[in-house]
């Protein structure tokens, strides 16, 4: 296909040339990537490219509709404005991790099949993992571990369910999931775990802020939109989803209020804000639709924006608590105002991005009815104004000055927070132009007398209560249980129980097959001395299998890794089970 | 630094207090006389309930996040190190 570049191997592939490259070069070539993948994308036409035939099996590299392009075009404008702020980023194989991950999202948004999708949701879980481990700590390292396992095991159930997809109805194309049972099941838990839709969520605010500071910006990208983009395409209309979805802004906005790290705040409000976007493909209507594209484009941009921002405080002063923060806006007035920009884009004020892709979902929501689902987010965005939009700047860079010694950062990390800053308000300002780019045609007046006083109304009283009580929602020196509890301490629980309980059933059953072993040994060896004797010639071949099935039944015993994989397993689901019924 | 005057500045701190109230009390106001084209759930028509809602919604947040905060999730930050 001359014509169809491949945005995703633009980045891809081109990002492994950057080690090569020094100085001005370099981050003129680091800039270029996205450029180019972004020119690619904006300058293709809907259609089916990149058709190849694998073994046999059709692997579909470029479907390009509606939906997957306002994807795509949001990743590859998100990775130019990301590459921009992590430019002065040192470790060049950062870079390469980083386009890696970025590429491979826009690769899996033009996927058109499950096996391709695979390929570059491991692309990405890899790539994204790197941006972990490249923080080099030990707890980032640790973490990084823990990411890429929850990753691996939702990338399992996506291929899993592909292949029951595939028995049931010969066809690996990914579409409206029609498969039914369990193949259905596997890829919606796959997608879930991606979107960080609870209990599958801890993944998410466990790594983001142990993440390198550019690495934090790229992740608060692409993962959680990626899996919401295959949501939509896989499972619009799911009911389940409406419910998973409210639980999940809710959820997130809880934990964001009592977090103290300026990191993982905002990654608890991400949880919150994918939460609409689930509600919205719960919905599955056309609106809902044009709801969870718009959201996931807006949200992009201004949670990249927020993670810029706490990232450039951290990188000033080393600190990322609240407890240890305050007054930085002298210091930091660049930082500041830009922070404020995205802070009041994902409260939805009125004339930023925020206004008008959160209420074509609620909105949504309105047109079916759904009162308990409107309330709910409602009240999640309420929450989303509270910590986001005052906690964090307000115990950061207001409040009582810490006394920390501290300047704006870099220039080219205060143009990434201005590129994304300007999209937030020219969105704002400019609907139409985000809402040309939407999946289905939509007629959509966001700036309506009765919305922006509603608006209005809701957010200033908000914010007079936030003034009031405002002492109360100061940081605190905790951290907050998450599900990831359970393979952080009830893991290493599970590990004691193991040694005492389990290790000790398995030596008894060692013990058991090694009388069971002698005898087959015994057998074959008096087999083959009748064989030797007697049958010379004539049976060999009893003896040969009997030799063969004892040197098999003995690797029984010592395929120690599979036996442990197992019991694990099995301990783990026992434990939750134990847990679920004591809590 | 003109962002540090205006910050400091006790006077100019009230004089953004007094326009957060007037702009509440105005926009009340206009709820109050504002004629309704869509309306989707019967709340949409009762004036200055959004404002209610907000402060509803700010109380019902953070006292759940607090409740619970307190009651099981917040743990020392050295928890998962011990």
């Amino acid at each position: 296909m001359p014509n169809w570049i491949h945005p995703a191997a633009i980045l891809v592939l081109g990002s492994f040339l950057i080690p090569l490259f020094k100085g001005r070069v370099r981050q003129a070539y680091i800039l270029l990537l996205p450029i180019l993948a972004f020119l690619s994308v904006a300058t293709m036409d809907y259609g089916t490219y990149g058709v190849y035939n694998v073994l046999g099996l059709e692997m579909t590299f470029g479907r390009v509709d509606r939906l997957s392009y306002v994807f795509a075009f949001i990743f590859t404008l998100m990775a130019f404005i990301s590459g921009v702020y992590s430019l002065n980023q040192k470790e060049s194989w950062h870079h390469v991790a980083a386009y890696v991950y970025a590429g491979s999202a826009t690769g899996l948004a033009f996927a058109g099949d499950f096996l391709t999708l695979f390929l570059f949701a491991e692309f990405m879980a890899f790539g994204s993992m790197c941006l972990v481990l490249f923080r080099k700590t030990d707890e980032s390292t640790r973490a990084a571990y823990r990411y890429i396992l929850v990753h691996v095991f939702s990338g399992i159930c996506v291929l899993g369910g592909a292949m029951l997809q595939y028995q049931q109805t010969g066809s690996f194309a990914f579409d409206a999931v029609t498969a039914g049972g369990l193949a259905a099941v596997l890829l919606l838990i796959g997608f879930l775990t991606n979107a960080a839709v609870p209990p599958f969520s801890a993944w998410l605010t466990d790594a983001y802020p142990l993440a390198t500071i550019p690495g934090a910006v790229f992740m608060s990208s692409f993962t959680t939109k990626s899996a919401v983009y295959t949501l939509a395409r896989g499972f619009a209309g799911t009911d389940i989803l409406i419910v998973l979805g409210v639980i999940m802004a809710v959820y997130g906005t809880i934990y964001a209020l009592l977090e103290n790290d300026i990191r993982r705040l905002p990654a608890y409000s991400t949880i919150s804000q994918v939460g609409y976007m689930v509600t919205a493909v719960g919905i599955g209507t056309e609106l809902a639709i044009n709801g969870v594209a718009a959201h996931a484009f807006a949200h992009i941009l201004y949670k990249g924006l927020l993670f810029m921002g706490a990232g450039s405080v951290l990188y000033v002063t080393g600190r990322s608590k609240l407890t240890d923060l305050g007054g930085l806006y002298k210091s930091m007035p660049w930082t500041f105002i830009l922070y404020i920009v995205g802070g009041l884009a994902i409260s939805a004020v009125p004339l930023t991005s925020g206004f008008v892709s959160k209420s074509i979902i609620l909105s949504a929501a309105g047109e079916e009815h759904l009162m308990i689902a409107w309330v709910l987010l409602t009240l999640a965005s309420v929450g989303t104004f509270i910590h986001t939009g005052l906690k964090l700047p307000y115990y950061t860079f207001l409040s009582k000055d810490a006394g920390l010694q501290a300047q704006d950062p870099p220039k080219n990390m205060i143009v990434g927070m201005a590129l994304a800053a300007f999209m937030c308000i020219f969105i704002g300002v400019f609907p139409q132009a985000l809402y040309s780019l939407l999946p289905y045609a939509i007629e959509y007046h966001p700036y309506t007398a009765e919305h922006v006083v509603w608006t209005a109304e809701i957010l200033l009283f908000a914010g007079f209560a936030f003034m009031v009580f405002k002492k109360y929602l100061a940081g605190e020196r905790t951290i907050s249980l998450d599900t990831d509890w359970f393979y952080r301490r009830g893991a290493a629980m599970f590990m004691k129980l193991d040694y005492g309980l389990f290790a000790a059933v398995d030596d008894i059953v060692s013990n058991l097959y090694k009388p069971i072993l002698n005898g087959v040994k015994k057998f074959s060896a008096l087999c083959w001395a009748f064989d030797f004797k007697w049958v010379d010639g004539m049976v060999n071949g009893v003896a040969a299998l009997v030799v063969y099935v004892a040197g098999d039944a003995r690797r029984l015993q010592t395929g120690r890794l599979q036996q442990y994989a197992v019991t694990i397993l099995l301990g783990l689901l026992f434990l939750v089970n134990i847990i679920l019924f004591l809590a | 630094m003109k962002l540090e005057n205006i910050i400091e500045n006790q006077q100019t701190m009230r004089t953004l207090k007094v326009v957060l109230y007037v702009a509440m009390a105005v926009f009340v106001v206009i709820d109050i006389f504002m004629p309704r084209h869509h309306v989707e759930f019967f709340w949409d028509e009762i004036p200055g309930f959004s404002a209610a809602f907000g402060i509803a919604a700010f109380a019902a947040v953070v006292v759940a996040a607090k409740v619970l905060g307190k009651l099981f999730l917040q743990k020392d930050e050295d928890y998962y190190k011990k």
